[in-house]
């Protein structure tokens, strides 16, 4: 079974999510390559030989730096059809997203999405209906395109040595052509993005006020992780949408989840409860983010953060 | 100029799988996925006054017609449903194939799409179908504009915004965060019931029965179970000391 992984990078770094990807395909075979398509992408590629990959195709071209799905659908389609891979993964970003659905529809290939696990046998995990019911999917035909969600596989080493690298020259479709970022602006956060914490500390309308997420930015400090908000707040103005966690918004699996003031409400729910450890603080006993807690408390976050924010810094002194 | 807007009828309240067909249940009560009714509004909201045409595409069961007619009264001008029992079930190769044909016979200059459905949450068919027609494709667009046969459009992504250009013809998707969609008028509702509506089989717009739904699926629902439980879940009350129980319960954890 031959696997291509879609590798991502932004600011000169590959990210977690694809390379999580790419560690989970060096378990299932060890016929996995990569391909790396963007300005200065060379230089990746090597890294990418750390998480498994055999070989990395790299199509380094300034005109691919932009996040554009279509040209990466060329890329991966001429890679498809030259080498003949029997499953292409992503892990799942508004980019990968995509250029998934793009390949699919190119190669009239069958596409699952928002696999938590897939087995060596290419039987896929997909948690479906608000997360209430596990599905197990399949395909049909080869290849056989995946996307994961984000945050399914932590990006773990597996030791392999540098890659082989070959560079790869595409045809582009004209209409993939048509579309062009013409600027970028950046988001302004301090520490690690949500999708790539392994700590999360998010806020809802518990906090009470906008200048209340400061309690939430603190815990989040000490704990070394990133600040989420809920559509709440969001839409209410006290937090960027680059925050948002949920069904709109971003889907996340941090290793802690720490939810302050925030009720459980189906659209957050999906975007967080695979979080491998959750605890919330709300102050509503009834709240139903109790029913997915692993440690619930029942209290006023005001009350209780600032001294667990004190506390977890005295630990680490 | 014409627009079009696909839009899906989902199940409303709590959506089941039929243990047989492994499939959703779509025969109870439906509505307009909401995330559709953001890309119908922002078709209104382009349209404005201008004599440009807004239509309303959907492929799904006969009773989909209500979600094209709420559409309709939101102010579309026109309705299009496939509708075939044998495109049920279809993924996402079978689903754009079809959804591809029927905008075909439309050929209009944008084609506009909601950022996900609720109840498949599937967000990436317009990828699959902005493919099959050859258009240039944008999603995740928070603001949206047309000038002289190409738009630009305000894309949000992980790391910030993105601002892309793109000719026309086209297909977007749009964020539920690009505007708040209007509620139907009751003069809306009232005209909505005399507004053209078409209802197509997949032989009128050239689909192949061996094409769409499973026998045209490349994808397939294997088993249904139940997910992972939590394991013990703790619940306290804070007696002054939660902060400390919190600690400890991280460290037992190894979180901290």
């Amino acid at each position: 079974m031959s696997v291509l992984v879609f590798l991502e990078h932004h600011g000169g770094e590959l990210q977690k999510g694809s390379l999580g990807v790419l560690g989970k395909a060096a378990t299932l075979g060890d016929d996995v390559s990569a391909v790396l398509a963007g300005g200065d992408v060379r230089s990746l590629a090597a890294e990418a030989g750390k998480y498994g990959a055999k070989t990395v195709y790299v199509l380094e071209d300034d005109s691919l730096e932009p996040p554009t799905p279509q040209p990466r659908v060329d890329v991966l389609a001429t890679l498809v059809q030259d080498k003949g891979f029997d499953a292409v993964l992503f892990g799942n970003s508004v980019l990968a997203a995509d250029v998934a659905a793009g390949l699919a529809a190119r190669l009239d290939a069958g596409l699952n999405w928002d696999l938590v696990d897939l087995s060596s046998d290419f039987v896929g995990k997909r948690p479906a209906l608000q997360d209430s019911v596990l599905v197990d999917v399949g395909w049909r035909s080869t290849p056989r395109l995946a996307l994961f969600r984000a945050g399914s596989f932590d990006p773990a080493e597996s030791g392999g040595g540098e890659p082989a690298i070959e560079d790869v020259s595409v045809d582009f479709e004209e209409h993939s052509r048509g579309a062009k970022v013409v600027s970028q602006e950046a988001e302004q956060s301090s520490g690690p993005s949500i999708e790539d914490a392994d700590v999360i500390v998010a806020g809802g309308r518990g906090l009470g006020a906008p200048e209340n997420f400061t309690l939430a930015e603190e815990l989040a400090k000490a704990l070394g992780g990133a600040v989420g908000a809920t559509r709440a707040v969001v839409d209410a103005g006290w937090y960027p949408y680059s925050a948002q966690i949920g069904q709109t918004g971003k889907v996340v699996s941090p290793k802690l989840y720490v939810a302050l003031g925030i009720s459980g409400a189906i659209q957050h729910k999906v975007g967080m409860q695979s979080s491998n450890v959750i605890v919330a603080i709300n102050k509503d006993p009834n709240a139903p983010i109790f029913e997915f807690s692993d440690l619930g408390v029942v209290g006023d976050v005001h009350e209780i953060v600032p001294k667990l924010t004190e506390l977890i810094q005295q630990r680490k002194t | 100029m014409k627009i079009a807007v696909c839009v899906k009828h989902v199940p409303e309240g709590h959506a089941r799988l039929d243990p047989t067909s492994k499939r959703l249940d779509r025969t109870g009560e439906g509505a307009l996925n909401h995330f559709d009714a953001n890309a119908v509004e922002e078709a209104l909201r382009l349209k404005g006054d201008s004599d440009s045409e807004v239509v309303v595409v959907s492929l799904g069961p006969e009773r989909a017609a209500d979600s094209l007619r709420k559409a309709l009264a939101m102010g579309a001008d026109r309705a299009v449903l496939v509708s075939d029992d044998a495109a049920a079930g279809s993924d996402l190769v079978a689903t754009s194939a079809i959804l591809a044909k029927a905008l075909e016979r439309e050929n209009a200059d944008l084609v506009l799409f909601g950022q996900q459905a609720s109840d498949a949450d599937g967000a990436v068919l317009w990828a699959a179908v902005a493919e099959r027609l050859h258009r240039p494709v944008v999603s995740q667009a928070a603001e949206l504009t047309l000038t002289d046969g190409s738009l630009r459009v305000k894309r949000q992504t992980e790391f910030g915004y993105d601002v892309i250009e793109a000719p026309l013809p086209a297909v977007v998707a749009v964020s539920d965060a690009i505007n708040e969609p209007r509620y139907p008028s009751l003069k809306g509702i009232m005209g909505a019931k005399k507004k053209p509506f078409e209802t197509l089989s997949l032989g009128d717009v050239g689909v192949d029965a061996a094409q769409a739904g499973d026998a045209g699926s490349k994808t397939e629902v294997l088993a249904l179970g139940e997910p992972p439980s939590r394991g013990d879940a703790r619940k306290i009350e804070d007696g002054g000391n939660a902060a400390q129980e919190i600690v400890d319960f991280l460290a037992e954890k190894r979180l901290v």
